[in-house]
Formats: C-alpha cells, structure tokens, sequence
C-alpha cells in the first residue's frame, strides 16, 4: 500500500480530488435527504430547487409522527430487526460450530445446501408464504415478519461465521477440555465471545435485510395497521394527486438514521469480517 | 486462498460428504478422550437443530409449496374455498410461455440485472483501486459515503432518487437544464434511473470487498510492478485483477443474484411495474400477477422460473469455485 501511495504527486492529488468528489457525488442523495426534510412546505414544493435553506422547519416531522402513528411503526420495525438479529445470531453460531468444529457424514453435503440457499429468490416464496402465514394464522402479526427473515438470515449468517469459528485456535479447544470444561461450557464461556466480533458483522446483514423489507410488510400486514412496519408506513405520503414530498423524505430520514448508526457502529469489524468471510 | 493444508481437501468433488463422515476419518487431535464425549456423534446434530428446522419450514417447504401451487389451478375462488383446486399439469407454463408479455418481461430482467451487474463491479472495481491511492483523509470520506449509500434502505433510496429526478421539484432535471422532463414515464428513462439507484446502493459491497482484497495482495509485488513502470490498467489486469479471482467470483455472483431479485427499487420508483407494465422485472411481475390480479398459480410458475435460472447460476458458481480446489 505504502508503495502506491509513492506514485507522483500530480497523479495522487489528481486521484484524491476524484475520489473526494466521488464522495460528495455518492452522499448528495442522502444529504438531499435530509435537507428536503427540514425544508418549510413552500420551499419542498418550489421548482427552485435550493441545496440549502434558511429556514429550517420540524413540520414535516411533526406531520410524520402525528398523522401516521409512525411511532408505533417505527417500534414495530425495531421489534422485527431486533429479534431477528438475536435469534439468528445465536441458531447461525450453534450451527456454524456445528459444520466447522465436528466432522460428521452429510457435513460437506450441508453446506453446499446452505450456500444454495442463498442463492433462493425469497420473493418469490411470497405467495406460499402468504399461505403458509394463514394457514397458521400468523398474517397481520409481526411473527409473520419475524419467522421469514430468521429463517432467510441464516444461511448466510452460517457461511460468514465458519471463517470466525474456524480462527479460534482447536488447541484452546483441547486445553479446555483437558481443564475439565464441559462442551457446553466451552461453547457458550469460550467460543461465543472470541466469535462475537463476526457475529455483529453478520448482524448487520440480517438487521438490514430486515429493516428494509418491503415485500413481506407489505403481503403479510395486510389488514391490521398496527402491526404495519416502516416502509408500509412511508407509502402513505405517496398521493396519486400530488405526493407530500416533504413527509416522504422526513419518514426516509427517521428510516435510514437507525441503520446509518448501526453501520457506523460496525464498520470497522464489517471491513475486516467480510474479508474474512470471503477468503475465509 | 490455496494454502489450505486440511485433510478434506483430498476429497474429490463427486465423493462431497461421503468420505468425511466415517468416525475413523475424525481426527485423534480431536481428543476425544480429554472430555465427557459419550455421544459426541449426535453433538453437531443438535447444534444444527434449530437451524434446520426454521430452514425446513420456512424455505424448503415453501419452496414445495411453490412448485405445486404452478401445477394447480389456484385463484380467488380456490384460495376463499369456493372451488376444489384442480391439477393443471404444465398448464400455467403453457399459459405462461404462450404469453408474449412474459418473455419481453424476461428479456427485460436478464437485460437490466446484466446493466446493474456489469456497471455495479466496473465502478465498484474502479474505486476499490482509486481508494489504494489515496492517503487517509479522502479514502475516509469516500468509504462512509459508501457505507452511506450501502445502509440506506432500498425503499428510502427508491424515494430519494425519484425525488431527485422529480420533473417538477428535484434538483437533477434543474442543473442539467432538462426541464420538465420525466424520467418516469419512458421504458428506458425509468429502468436508466432505477439502474443508477441500483448502482449507487450496491456498489459500496464491491468496492468494499474488493478493496479489502487488494489489501491482503502483498505490497512488495505491487511495488515491484509499479517500479517497472506498469500502468494501472496494466497493474489491475495481470496481478490484482487474477489474485483477487476468489472475491471477484463472490462478488460477481452475489451481484448477480441480487440484482436479477430487485423488486422494492422498480415497485416504488416506477410504481409497481411502470406504465401499461413497461418496466416489470420477474419479481414484480409475479408478484402483480399473484396479489394484484388474484392469479396465484401463474405467478407461482413464474417464481419458479426465477428460481431454476438462479439455480444454474449457483451451479456455475459452484463448479468455479471447486475448480479451484477450494475447500468447503
């Protein structure tokens, strides 16, 4: 690395001013964002479109939070994520351990399956979800959120934390043992915090598959709106007269801080686990 | 990547599964003997229980489900109970095939998941190697304008960028003098403007991924080709470029995967499916054609077909991945 920042000066300032105005480029629509939410009503819908103003105002805000019960919808997106980021994170690290730590017949066999499902178009499983859901009467609730994304995190969360298990040395394994730890004990005393590090990084992924879900909200809630989540939420302002722009971007800012944060939080272990899960 | 020195590495890709399980193939360095490991054999069984059981009930046999509904007659009728449901054979495909909207929306899919997928690994590629020649300050800007873009959810991105290029009130349509111009309302202007929400969303993963690959290629290798006088181009083509082959393919087929399902980005910027359907991908298609139109048979079939496409490209990524001798 250090040698290729030895490259000639004009070239590298030239690469910087490029990659700094790529940033600005890629961030816009975000600050675009944000700035539309606070933007009063006359300036949103004025066709001078200004990259800033001078009056900023909480009303769109407030016309979110009012109308819409978007508290609620809020609480129920974080209720979904939450537990679909806990629950998978713990099934994907027993399972993990299960296919990395033992040899055992079909253990190959497993995961080829699990990395090809990954590759299954949930989507399209919508329509016999939808049944499925009914069957059992779970539409309208947010365990019909809920199961879905679980089930759909792991294969994924499994093929990223293998890298993670693996890296714990099998050495510490054995003195465990030999220092009279059952298994359990070693999995849950040992093993689980030194995996943690991968298991946020896999958190991600799941938290914001699930966060954005769109299709599920929107075929499985269909009747009851107090189990509506977020996005169902953010359609409301869409008016086949006019939309209500300034409601819009005010809701997609309430959506898209709590990920950001997230992400932000992780970054630095979503960079060094997901070159970990690729190399592995 | 290839350095792997463990035993399973032997096993030949035809003989997957069948040659590990033998408890004389386990390892002696297990140490069995070190700890209570009477039913050792059952451990990784139940370790794996949960798992299984939410995949098995949540995604295998929905994806039976699947299948059959495509062979039943299913509509409105059948779902309230008002008629038995009749098995249609291949019916629904025969419906499905015969339907010239269905193969212009299968073009339309392959056409537009290949534009994300090509575009998406191009400038994710480009900057990956822009952010090894930069010092800290800028590569840190562009990195969280990316993992910006990377953790804004779909449906926010879809409403931003449709704002953006609103033909009334957005700042785009302003500055590049086109008036009111609406993106929205021509086939290719609309999939042009949900391909560049695509790419500014997905991008990030690539060059992210790829960036951490670049960094793990030893330095002395890329100082001595940049001490010959390799051009970059030349530089990313014959060293990083093969070397990153591994997180290239991963990159490659999940880009693949995911854009050929992209369903939130067209259903809200072109609000469901476009005028008269013009911008329907398969997702959005077959789910129009189940919840919007009641027809849940064909719109199984064409779930179906998604699936058996995605299959082989799983397929393919399998046979290239063992052809590296790459362990699992």
């Amino acid at each position: 690395m250090r040698a290729l920042l030895r490259v000639k000066r004009p070239g590298r300032l030239a690469a910087e001013a490029a990659a700094l105005l790529i940033a600005v480029a890629v961030a816009f629509p975000l600050y675009w964002m944000v700035l539309s939410a606070f933007k009063p009503a006359g300036e949103i819908q004025s066709t001078d479109a200004r990259p800033w103003t001078l009056a900023p105002s909480l009303d769109s805000f407030r016309r979110v939070f009012e109308q819409q019960d978007f508290g609620r919808y809020f609480l129920n997106s974080l209720l979904v994520a939450g537990t679909v980021v806990i629950l998978s994170a713990l099934v994907a690290f027993l399972a993990a351990t299960a296919v990395t730590r033992f040899r055992f017949k079909f253990r190959t066999t497993l995961l080829i399956m699990f990395l090809v499902a990954q590759m299954v178009p949930v989507e399209a499983l919508t329509i016999p979800l939808f049944f499925l859901m009914r069957d059992f009467g779970q539409l309208n609730t947010l365990g019909s959120l809920i199961l879905p994304h679980l089930a759909f995190s792991l294969p994924f969360a499994i093929w990223m934390l293998r890298g993670f298990v693996k890296a714990v040395p099998e050495a510490l394994e054995e003195a465990a043992y030999i220092d009279g730890a059952s298994r359990t004990r070693f999995l849950w005393q040992i093993l689980f915090p030194l995996v943690f590090p991968g298991l946020v990084a896999t958190s991600v992924f799941s938290f914001i598959t699930t966060w954005n879900d769109f299709l599920f909200a929107k075929s499985f809630i269909i009747s009851d709106t107090s189990q509506s989540t977020l996005p169902m939420a953010l359609l409301v302002f869409f008016k086949p007269d006019e939309n209500d722009w300034g409601g819009i971007m005010a809701g997609s800012t309430v959506m898209t801080i709590p990920v950001l944060v997230f992400f932000v939080l992780v970054q630095r272990r979503l960079v060094s686990g997901l070159g970990g899960a690729v190399k592995d | 990547m290839t350095t792997h020195t463990s035993p399973l590495k032997a096993t030949p890709p035809g003989a997957a599964g069948a040659g590990d399980g033998a408890p004389a193939a386990r390892p002696p360095r297990r140490g069995r003997s070190a700890s209570p490991r009477t039913h050792s054999g059952w451990t990784p069984w139940l370790y794996l229980l949960p798992a299984l059981v939410l995949l098995a009930g949540l995604l295998v046999y929905p994806i039976y489900q699947l299948g059959l509904i495509s062979f039943l007659e299913y509509t409105q009728a059948q779902v309230s109970g008002g008629e038995p449901t009749t098995f249609q054979g291949f019916g629904n495909y025969t419906t499905l095939f015969n339907d010239s909207q269905f193969w212009q929306v299968l073009l339309a899919t392959v056409v537009f998941a290949a534009a994300c997928v090509v575009s998406t690994l191009f400038v994710g590629c480009a900057l990956a190697v822009l952010l090894t020649r930069v010092r800290a300050l800028p590569r840190l800007a562009l990195m969280m304008a990316a993992l910006g873009a990377w953790a804004t959810p779909a449906i926010t991105g879809s409403t931003v960028w449709v704002f953006l290029f609103d033909p009334d009130f957005g700042p785009v349509n302003k500055v590049l003098g086109l008036g009111d111009f609406s993106w929205t309302y021509g086939r290719y202007s609309a999939f042009a403007l949900v391909l560049l929400e695509v790419l500014w969303c997905s991008f990030p993963f690539v060059m992210v991924t790829v960036y951490a690959g670049i960094r793990a290629i030893p330095t002395e290798v890329l100082e001595a080709a940049a001490l010959d006088g390799a051009s970059q181009w030349r530089i990313w083509r014959t060293i990083m470029a093969p070397m990153l082959k591994p997180i290239l393919i991963v990159v490659t087929i999940q880009s693949i995967i995911w854009d050929f399902k992209v369903f939130t980005q067209i259903y809200v910027m072109t609000n469901g499916g476009g005028i008269a359907g013009q911008n329907l991908v398969l997702n959005v298609y077959a789910y129009q054609k189940a919840f919007a139109s009641s027809q849940y048979s064909l719109g199984s079939a064409i779930g179906v077909v998604m699936l058996v496409i995605l299959l082989a490209v799983t397929l393919v990524y399998l046979r290239l991945v063992r052809r590296q001798g790459e362990e699992l």
